[in-house]
């Protein structure tokens, strides 16, 4: 990685990082690109969140679902851990509690494979400072 | 790619589920199946909406509709109307509580939102342990716009002029904090980050570090700038490890980057952060002992003043500011004072995250605007409480705080209410009780921890807890006197007048808020040796209804001590003396014969 120099140095990373996020969300958009993110903090490890990534990385290459798998922190649903979060190409990103193995399968034959959606999705109940201007 | 071109979402937390969200289910299902239209539209059951208020909900994607109160038989309103001739249910629709209009799309209302993750922006979003995804979220643009085009004095300026107080517990505003710091002339000075998160029940801090360790690294450098500091020092409990790691990843990477270290960003600047190992004392949380930990000595507390703003670290000027209270500041940097001091309460400013636990249906971390009342937390965020029992009380701050009762349901949350209600803020755990939780054991729950984490520097706070203790003990063995309680009332205020630091100094409150709140509690087990909740086993006495036994001998087969007697098919008698109150007899008993008295 190579040092920042300064603050105009700062942006123009950003800037190129968010157009490598846009092509990859593009890339997600167009093509059958999918997007999941396993909340890893020490609470969702303890609740079996490891096993359910390691799952999600096999499977996909396993089963040859393109997509993008990444840990995350904690997304606050700590009744429902171990907490999934997938975004499908070009639509709002859905947040799955209690993932199990199980589960984990269903979310990848039925919703990643079908589009549809299974039971005890988690609705997004928070505003963020970006929606609040 | 789906075959699906609608849904329908029918909340399935606990307290829809209790209105009979199943049966909404199952009847939109008939109706669609009636209608042949299983293959267009899927009904899916969810989690809590966080309107429970109103539930059960309803919501129609791809349109956003939110229907409330839905019963059973709108099923066919809603697949009729709706889904079939395309038009809303107008009845059903949530109307706003002011001008009485129904609001269809939920995403103009907010209304149904009454998170606002300030602090939490990037937890569960980006990957903690990649530079570049928080650099995308605008990720140390604000450390880069106060070293480059402000002043320390601009900068603290806006952290004044913000309002933020301190998110550890006490509540001293930031902005006067760095100003003092900034003041004090030396040739070193600290920037310390408290991770030294220890109230039962709290994990925010540890959710933020290991979500998002950036923004505290760059607000400890923003904050460095400002108070004319190099370097800083992160103090934090070892039980943490994940925290820790993800902690040096983000180090490393943002030295990498040139972002910690020399001649920042070329503007001169330069600033390191390094690691102290807490071993998890409760009493380092308060800054002296901290930092007397920090130095390698015990963590033992010392009389302010000298603040450590004066001479903290090594003698030097520190500034000790909490994970939650960093987390913010990037973000008030960049959106202005102006914009965080909008959001809260005239006294507090901004959000506050808080950790549900206890007895309450959605356990969890969110964060609110300051304003926000116990009712919206715990009722609509929180989902109620578990099985549908009722709400009794939610003990805030920890061990330092105290019980809040229904009356406080409608106070809106901020450092200030908090305080007159006789609690206080403290790191922002709540943990909810039900009518199955006494009272007396809740404080002598805490009064253990306070015992148990007291260093033994001051008498007040290692004899004065103890000998409190052992009062609470008494009550509740069935051995307490009148005069126990006003002893212990007694007791805690002058523990809390006398101890020398923040600990001792609120350890009581957990008694006297429960005597002023719960104070029947406490008499019915000192007069009436009884434990209203059931809790206190030796307050307690099981015993066999006549009429309901019908003699079965399961209960006297199961009972380990036997304590039970009597003859097939005859009424069986617990003896008292024996019975260790273990309860295995009365979980075995299939007849409701036996009962606690």
């Amino acid at each position: 990685m190579s040092q920042i120099k300064s603050l105009t140095d700062l942006k123009k990373k950003r800037e190129e990082i968010k157009a490598g996020l846009d092509v990859r969300i593009k890339a997600v958009d167009s093509g059958n690109h999918v997007q999941v993110k396993v909340a890893m903090a020490t609470c969702g490890i303890a609740a079996g969140a490891k096993s359910i990534m390691e799952f999600f990385v096999e499977q996909f290459d396993r089963r040859n679902i393109p997509g993008i798998v990444t840990q995350t922190g904690c997304m606050g649903y700590c009744y429902a851990e171990p907490t999934v979060e997938v975004k499908l190409p070009g639509s709002d990103p859905v947040v799955f509690g209690y993932v199990d193995l199980k589960r984990a399968d269903q979310i990848i034959e039925k919703y990643i494979k079908e589009g549809e959606l299974i039971d005890g999705i988690i609705p997004v109940n928070y505003d963020t400072i970006d929606s609040k201007g | 790619m789906s075959k699906y071109n609608m849904h329908i979402l029918v909340c399935g937390g606990t307290s829809c589920h209790s209105s009979e969200s199943d049966a909404i289910v199952c009847n939109l299902r008939d109706e669609l199946e009636a209608k042949g239209l299983t293959d267009k539209v899927q009904v899916i059951l969810t989690g809590c909406f966080g309107f429970c208020e109103k539930g059960p909900i309803v919501k129609i994607m791809p349109d956003n509709t939110y229907y409330v109160q839905v019963k059973p038989e709108d099923a066919q309103a809603i697949i009729e109307e709706h889904i079939i001739k395309g038009r809303k249910v107008t009845r059903l629709l949530f109307k706003d509580p002011e001008t009485k209009e129904p609001i269809a799309d939920s995403k103009q209302t907010g209304l149904f939102k009454k998170q606002l993750r300030i602090v939490l922006r990037n937890c569960g979003f980006i990957n903690p342990e990649n530079i570049d995804e928080y650099i995308a979220r605008d990720g140390y643009m604000a450390l880069g716009k106060a070293i480059s085009e402000m002043t320390p004095q601009d900068v603290i300026k806006i952290i004044k002029d913000s309002g933020q107080r301190g998110r550890g517990g006490a509540g001293f505003p930031t902005g006067l904090k760095w100003e003092i710091a900034s003041k004090n002339k030396s040739d070193e000075k600290y920037v310390v980050c408290n991770a030294d998160e220890g109230d039962p029940g709290a994990f925010m801090d540890r959710s933020v570090l290991e979500g998002d360790p950036h923004s505290v690294l760059e607000a400890m450098a923003i904050c460095g700038y400002s108070i004319g500091a190099s370097k800083g020092l992160i103090y934090i409990r070892a039980e943490y490890p994940l925290a820790i790691q993800r902690l040096k990843v983000a180090l490393q990477q943002a030295r990498e980057y040139g972002l910690l270290g020399n001649n920042i960003l070329g503007t001169g600047f330069s600033f390191d952060i390094s690691l102290r190992y807490g071993a998890g004392a409760f009493v380092c949380g308060e800054e002296t002992a901290l930092i007397h930990s920090m130095e390698g000595l015990r963590g033992e507390p010392t009389i302010k003043p000298p603040f450590p703003a004066e001479a903290g670290f090594r003698g030097k000027p520190t500034n000790v500011n909490n994970v939650e209270t960093f987390a913010a500041i990037p973000v008030i940097i960049l959106k202005g004072a102006e914009w965080y001091s909008s959001i809260g309460t005239a006294k507090s400013k901004g959000t506050k995250v808080f950790a549900l636990a206890g007895k309450i249906n959605n356990v969890g971390l969110i964060e609110v605007p300051m304003g926000t009342t116990l009712r919206e937390v715990i009722f609509e965020i929180g989902g109620g409480i578990r099985k549908g029992k009722k709400f009794k009380a939610v003990q805030t701050g920890g061990p330092s705080g105290g019980c809040l009762t229904e009356k406080h349901l409608d106070l809106p949350i901020d450092f200030d209410n908090l305080v007159s209600a006789g609690s206080m803020m403290g790191s922002g755990g709540m943990i909810v009780m039900d009518e199955d939780d006494c009272m007396v054991s809740v404080a002598k729950f805490y009064l253990e921890f306070t015992v148990e984490e007291s260093c033994g520097k001051c008498s007040p706070c290692r004899i004065g807890n103890k000998r409190l203790h052992e009062l609470l003990n008494h009550i509740t063995d069935g051995k307490g006197t009148m005069g126990d309680i006003d002893r212990l009332r007694n007791m805690s205020n002058v523990i809390k007048d006398t101890a020398l630091c923040g600990l001792g100094q609120t350890s009581p409150n957990p008694v006297l808020s429960t005597i002023d709140n719960f104070m029947d509690e406490y008499v019915a087990h000192v007069r009436d040796k009884k434990c209203p909740a059931g809790k206190c086993k030796n307050l307690m006495e099981y015993f066999i209804v006549a009429e309901n036994c019908v003699g079965c001998t399961a209960c006297a087969r199961v009972c380990p001590v036997n304590a039970i007697s009597g003859q097939r098919k005859e009424v069986h008698q617990i003896n008292p003396a024996v019975c260790i109150k273990c309860g295995a007899c009365m979980e075995k008993c299939k007849f409701d014969a036996i009962i606690i008295r």
